[in-house]
C-alpha cells in the first residue's frame, strides 16, 4: 500500500490536504477557521481532480495540429470538472462569509461556544 | 494624485497622515456596543449560572464529540488514501476513462471550432452544466443579497448601527493614495488581460470564468483606488443588474435554439469558423463573453455587498451622499411611482 500511495504520490497528497481541511472543520472553535478549512478541503480536490486528468508526457488539451493524434493530449474531461468545483466553492465560500456576518452582527463574536452561551440567554429571555 | 505620490517618494510627505485624522467615533461606537453587551451577558451569566449550565451539558458531549471527531477524521482519510493507493498509477492513462475524452479530442476542432478542446467541452458539449453554474453564482450573488443588503427589513432589526459604522471608507481606506498610483499604473493591464482572456477561449487558456474573475477584481481595485462614488457612475445598480439578466437569458436562449435543433437533427446555422481566429467556435465566443460578464459582476457585487451592503450605489444604501449617482434606484421609483 506505501509503494502504491508513493507511486500516486500527487493525489496521497490531495488525499491529506482533503483531510486538514476536515479536521479544521470538526476541531476548530472559530467560524472563520472552519470556512478555511472548507476551502481547504475544496483545494484538496481540486488537485486530486487535476492530477487524476495528467498524464506523463503529454500536452494540454489544445489542438494547434490536427494531425496530431488523441494521444498526444491529456485527459480534458477533469479541467472542467475543476471549473465547475471552483464556481461551486466561491458561492458557498461566500454564502458562508455573508452568515458570518449576520452572526457577528447578532452576537458579536464569531466563537461557536460564545455564540451557543449567547443563543441561550436570548432564549430564556423571551 | 500624482504629485502626492512623488513627494511620498521623496519623503517629503507622510503617506498615510491622511489616514490618522481619521474619524475614530464609529470603531469606538461599536467597542462600547460591543462591552455593554459582554457586560450585560455576563451579569446574566452570573444571575442564571448559564456558564454552569452549560459546562454540565457539554462535558458529556465535548468528550463524545472529540472522540467521534477524532475516529470519522482518521476513519475517513484512511478510507481515501487506501483507495488511491489501488487508483491507476500517477500519469499512466486509465484505458476506462479515455472513450469519451478521445471523442472530445479528435473530433472537438471539427464539431465545435475550438481549438481548446476544454472550451469545446464545457461551452459546446457540456453547456448545460456551464450554465448552471452560472446560475449557481447568480443564487449565490441573491442569497449574499439577502443576506447583507441595507434593505427596510435588514435595518428594522436594529443594525443600523453596523451598517454606519462598517460603512464605506471606514474600515478600508478609501482613495488611498497607494492604491490611486497603483491603480493608475496596473489598471489598464489589468482590464485589458482581462478581456484578451475573455475573447482567446476557443484559442487557449482562459474563457469566461477566469477572464470574468481578472475584470471582476479589475473592478474591485478601481473601487479601492476611487471610490465607490466613481464606481457608481460606471457600474450602477441597473447596468449590473441589467447586465447579468441578459447574459443569463441570452446563454439560456443561445443554448436551448441550439440544444433544440441539435436534438431534432436540424441545421443550426450557426458558423463555425475557421479554428484559431478569434470570431471562431460558433456559440463558443458569445457564450464566453456572457459567462465572463455574469463572473465579473457577480465578483464586484460580492465586494460591493460585503463593504457597504449595496450593489451599484442604491441612493439610500449610500446614507444619502450620492442619493442620484446610482441611476433608477429603487427607492426613486417607488417614490415616482
Amino acid at each position: 500500500m506505501i509503494g502504491n500511495l508513493l507511486a500516486n504520490y500527487e493525489e496521497a497528497v490531495a488525499i491529506i490536504l482533503f483531510g486538514i481541511g476536515f479536521t479544521m472543520v470538526l476541531f476548530q472553535r472559530n467560524l472563520i477557521r472552519k470556512l478555511i478549512g472548507m476551502n481547504i478541503m475544496d483545494t484538496g480536490v481540486f488537485l486530486f481532480l487535476a492530477s487524476m486528468g495528467y498524464i506523463r508526457g503529454r500536452k494540454a488539451p489544445i489542438i494547434l495540429d490536427p494531425s496530431l493524434p488523441a494521444e498526444s493530449y491529456i485527459n480534458p474531461v477533469p479541467a472542467g470538472l475543476v471549473l465547475t468545483g471552483i464556481v461551486v466553492s466561491v458561492s458557498v465560500t461566500a454564502i458562508m462569509l455573508s452568515l458570518c456576518v449576520r452572526l457577528y452582527r447578532r452576537y458579536h463574536t464569531l466563537e461557536i461556544d460564545d455564540i451557543y452561551r449567547l443563543s441561550k440567554h436570548q432564549m430564556e429571555d423571551r | 494624485m500624482k504629485e502626492k505620490f512623488w513627494r511620498w517618494l521623496d519623503g517629503s510627505r507622510e503617506y498615510l497622515e491622511d489616514a490618522s485624522d481619521m474619524d475614530e467615533t464609529p470603531y469606538r461606537e461599536r467597542e462600547e456596543v460591543k462591552t455593554q453587551i459582554r457586560e450585560r451577558n455576563d451579569s446574566l451569566d452570573k444571575r442564571r449560572g448559564t456558564r454552569a449550565v452549560i459546562r454540565a451539558e457539554e462535558k458529556g458531549f465535548r468528550l463524545l464529540y472529540s472522540w467521534v471527531a477524532v475516529i470519522s477524521a482518521i476513519f475517513l482519510i484512511g478510507v481515501l488514501l487506501y483507495v488511491v493507493s489501488y487508483l491507476p498509477r500517477y500519469g499512466q492513462e486509465n484505458p476506462q476513462t479515455t472513450l469519451v475524452a478521445r471523442r472530445y479530442l479528435e473530433d472537438g476542432v471539427r464539431e465545435t471550432g475550438a481549438i481548446n478542446a476544454v472550451a469545446g467541452m464545457i461551452l459546446d458539449y457540456r453547456a448545460f452544466d456551464t450554465l448552471g453554474e452560472s446560475h449557481v453564482l447568480f443564487t449565490a450573488l441573491v442569497c449574499v443579497m439577502i443576506l447583507l443588503e441595507k434593505d427596510r427589513k435588514n435595518m428594522r432589526r436594529g443594525y443600523e448601527d453596523y451598517y454606519r459604522i462598517t460603512g464605506e471608507g471606514f474600515y478600508t481606506p478609501n482613495r488611498d493614495g497607494i492604491m490611486q498610483a497603483a491603480g493608475f499604473v496596473l489598471l489598464p493591464s489589468i482590464l485589458l488581460f482581462g478581456i484578451y482572456i475573455l475573447l482567446n477561449g476557443q484559442n487557449g487558456p482562459g474563457g469566461g470564468f477566469s477572464g470574468g474573475t481578472v475584470l471582476g477584481s479589475g473592478l474591485i481595485i478601481f473601487t479601492m483606488a476611487f471610490g465607490f462614488d466613481t464606481v457608481d457612475r460606471i457600474a450602477s445598480r441597473r447596468l449590473l443588474k441589467g447586465v447579468t439578466v441578459v447574459a443569463l437569458g441570452f446563454y439560456s436562449f443561445a443554448k436551448g435554439y441550439v440544444f433544440f435543433t441539435g436534438a431534432n437533427g436540424l441545421e443550426s446555422h450557426i458558423p463555425k469558423g475557421t479554428p484559431g481566429a478569434i470570431l471562431s467556435g460558433g456559440l463558443i465566443l458569445p457564450l464566453d463573453i456572457a459567462v465572463g460578464l455574469v463572473v465579473a459582476c457577480t465578483m464586484f457585487g460580492f465586494y460591493s455587498l460585503f463593504r457597504r451592503g449595496s450593489i451599484g450605489g442604491k441612493g439610500k444604501a449610500c446614507s444619502g451622499k450620492k442619493a442620484g449617482t446610482g441611476a433608477g434606484t429603487k427607492a426613486e421609483g417607488k417614490d415616482n411611482a
